[in-house]
């Protein structure tokens, strides 16, 4: 019997760990999780293969951690199963572990749609979890020709991890533009050039329509030589632990404020979920680290039996390609305001007396100050706009906000 | 435990509170060595329009959000304090996405930088408060 089961050992998992930790010294904490690796920062794996970090360096943690926070951790070791009546989890070699309470932070895996001729390519990588990126990167040489379908986040990392590393990038998407998540038209090309200007290729607005030995089809006719493909198209949360027991579950499992699934005892964090975004006022499944970690504290803290809520979650990326910053956040609507110059791009959209989203590439200085007026739905006709506008900065807002945040 | 608080009716946007910082965190022990010839980029910086300035630096939040949102655990609490491990920054920016502040941002050299109270570095207490001509910036502890 574990007063406390945690499933995963990412943000998501640890932010639990220090949430109940901030409550609950004693209470005994097992943490299982499939991959059997110390916890480390998953977006860092292309950090890893472009030498800007170690393998010790990108433990999100320190050695020590589950020590102490005397977590006694089952790693390498996957659930197939809650049994919420009778409170265990199960394991694939048949152990039971009892629970209290019980955090999901199952994460997501690779989505792949079915294309033709795709079992005919040997050497075919995902680009989500250390074991891929070693796998990865034993297979390229100097001589490498990589297609990477998918020009979204991981995708385009991938690309900029190993472009160093082989002979050719090729990256292929059906989106007309590279990172459709978080940029729009303008910001897109921005970004795009300056990428193609380190040797990388794209075919967008476009598609695989076979795969054969060696080379790729497109919808539009243009083939591809290639010896390796990395398949980044998109990724699935993990839900069917909680579905398999009738849970709610749309795309991802539905939490609520307090980081509770529908079922009784049973909590869940990270990109398995979904969860209420206050800058579009729609559930949607937001994942990012930030967000992982801040849903396990909160429910850590909820199920050491503490009062917390985190209730203003917001989409937002931070993210870089070979020097070049974005830094992107809130929802794309309403009325905006854009401003370039010096190879930066910044557009912020707002409506209702809100800033809604903003996206700023190239020079990202001070930016968190436009996250928190999102997250905060702070009215912007309590602040100076027109400054506001011109970069982000505290004297925008009146003397009494500005002595609130920086005076005794 | 102490904080650095900033009272914009003293401060007279001198500037000051930039260069002993830069100085501070410059590993150098000549202020005119350190600083002669550099563009600094200091941890406190000033912002300043039609005769108001004021300070800004590290709040140390109790509800830090750059530490929570640090993609690789290399921002932390120690001793109330908001550290950096340089080594385990990788310069991803998403602290500079988190900060309500603005407080923390990039270094000269790719990975953050933020203001830790001069604890680390061989002046052992905030040189932008010992600089400080009118008192406009103070460390004391909260009320």
């Amino acid at each position: 019997m574990s007063k406390y089961v945690i499933i995963g050992n990412s943000a998501g998992a640890i932010g639990c760990v220090e949430g109940i930790r901030s409550i609950d010294n004693d209470g005994e904490i097992t943490l299982i999780a499939s991959e059997p690796h110390h916890t480390y920062s998953r977006p860092l794996i292309s950090y890893l293969l472009y030498g800007k970090t170690d393998e010790q360096r990108m433990k999100y943690r320190s050695d020590s951690f589950y020590k102490d926070n005397k977590v006694r951790k089952m790693l390498g070791k996957t659930v197939v199963s809650i049994d919420n009546n009778a409170k265990k989890v199960v394991l694939s070699d048949g152990k039971e572990v009892s629970y209290e309470k019980l955090m999901v932070a199952t994460g997501s895996v690779p989505f792949v749609p079915p294309m033709d001729g795709l079992d005919k390519v040997k050497k075919r990588f995902s680009f989500m979890t250390l074991d891929d990126a070693h796998k990865l990167e034993k297979a390229i040489t100097p001589q490498s020709k990589v297609l990477i379908v998918g020009a979204g986040l991981i995708g385009l990392k991938c690309a900029e991890g190993i472009n160093d590393k082989v002979e050719s990038i090729t990256v292929v998407d059906l989106a007309d533009r590279i990172l459709p998540s978080i940029l729009d038209n303008e910001g897109s090309v921005v970004v795009r050039k300056h990428i193609e200007s380190k040797g990388i290729k794209f075919y967008l607005g476009n598609s695989v329509k076979t795969f054969d030995k060696g080379k790729a089809t497109l919808v539009s006719g243009a083939e591809i030589d290639f010896d390796i493909l990395v398949l980044a198209v998109g990724v699935r949360p993990c839900v069917s632990l909680i579905k398999d027991i009738g849970g709610k579950v749309n795309r991802g499992i539905i939490t609520d404020e307090k980081c509770r699934t529908s079922l009784e005892n049973i909590y869940a964090a990270g990109d398995c979920t979904e969860s209420y975004d206050v800058s579009s006022n729609k559930n949607k499944v937001m994942a990012l680290l930030p967000n992982a970690y801040m849903q396990g504290e909160t429910a850590g803290i909820n199920m050491a039996g503490g009062n917390a809520v985190y209730d203003n979650a917001i989409p937002m990326n931070a993210i870089g390609f070979f020097g070049l910053h974005i830094i992107t956040a809130g929802t794309y609507e309403g009325d905006s305001y854009v401003s370039t110059g010096n190879g930066n791009y910044k557009k912020l959209f707002y409506k209702s007396n809100r800033l809604k989203g903003y996206i700023m590439i190239g020079d990202v200085k001070r930016a968190g100050i436009y996250t928190s007026l999102i997250k905060k739905r702070t009215p912007l006709s309590s602040i100076d706009f027109d400054l506001i506008k011109e970069k982000p900065q505290l004297m925008a807002f009146s003397k009494k906000v500005r002595k609130e945040f920086l005076a005794k | 435990m102490k904080r650095i608080y900033v009272d914009e009716k003293w401060c007279l946007g001198c500037h000051l509170c930039e260069y002993n910082c830069a100085f501070a965190n410059s590993g150098k022990d000549n202020m005119a060595k350190a600083l002669k010839n550099v563009k600094i980029n200091p941890r406190i910086q000033i912002e300043e329009k039609d005769g108001i300035s004021f300070a800004v630096s590290c709040r140390h939040c109790e509800e830090p959000l750059c530490v929570k949102g640090c993609i690789t655990g290399a921002l932390s609490v120690v001793d109330g304090v908001i550290q950096i491990d340089r080594e385990k920054c990788v310069g991803c920016y998403t602290c500079v996405l988190s900060c309500p502040y603005g407080a923390i941002m990039p270094s000269d050299d790719g990975v953050v930088q933020k203001c830790e109270l001069c604890l680390k570095n061989s002046h052992g207490k905030p040189a932008c408060v010992e600089g400080c001509p009118n008192r406009a910036i103070i460390y004391e502890e909260k009320e």
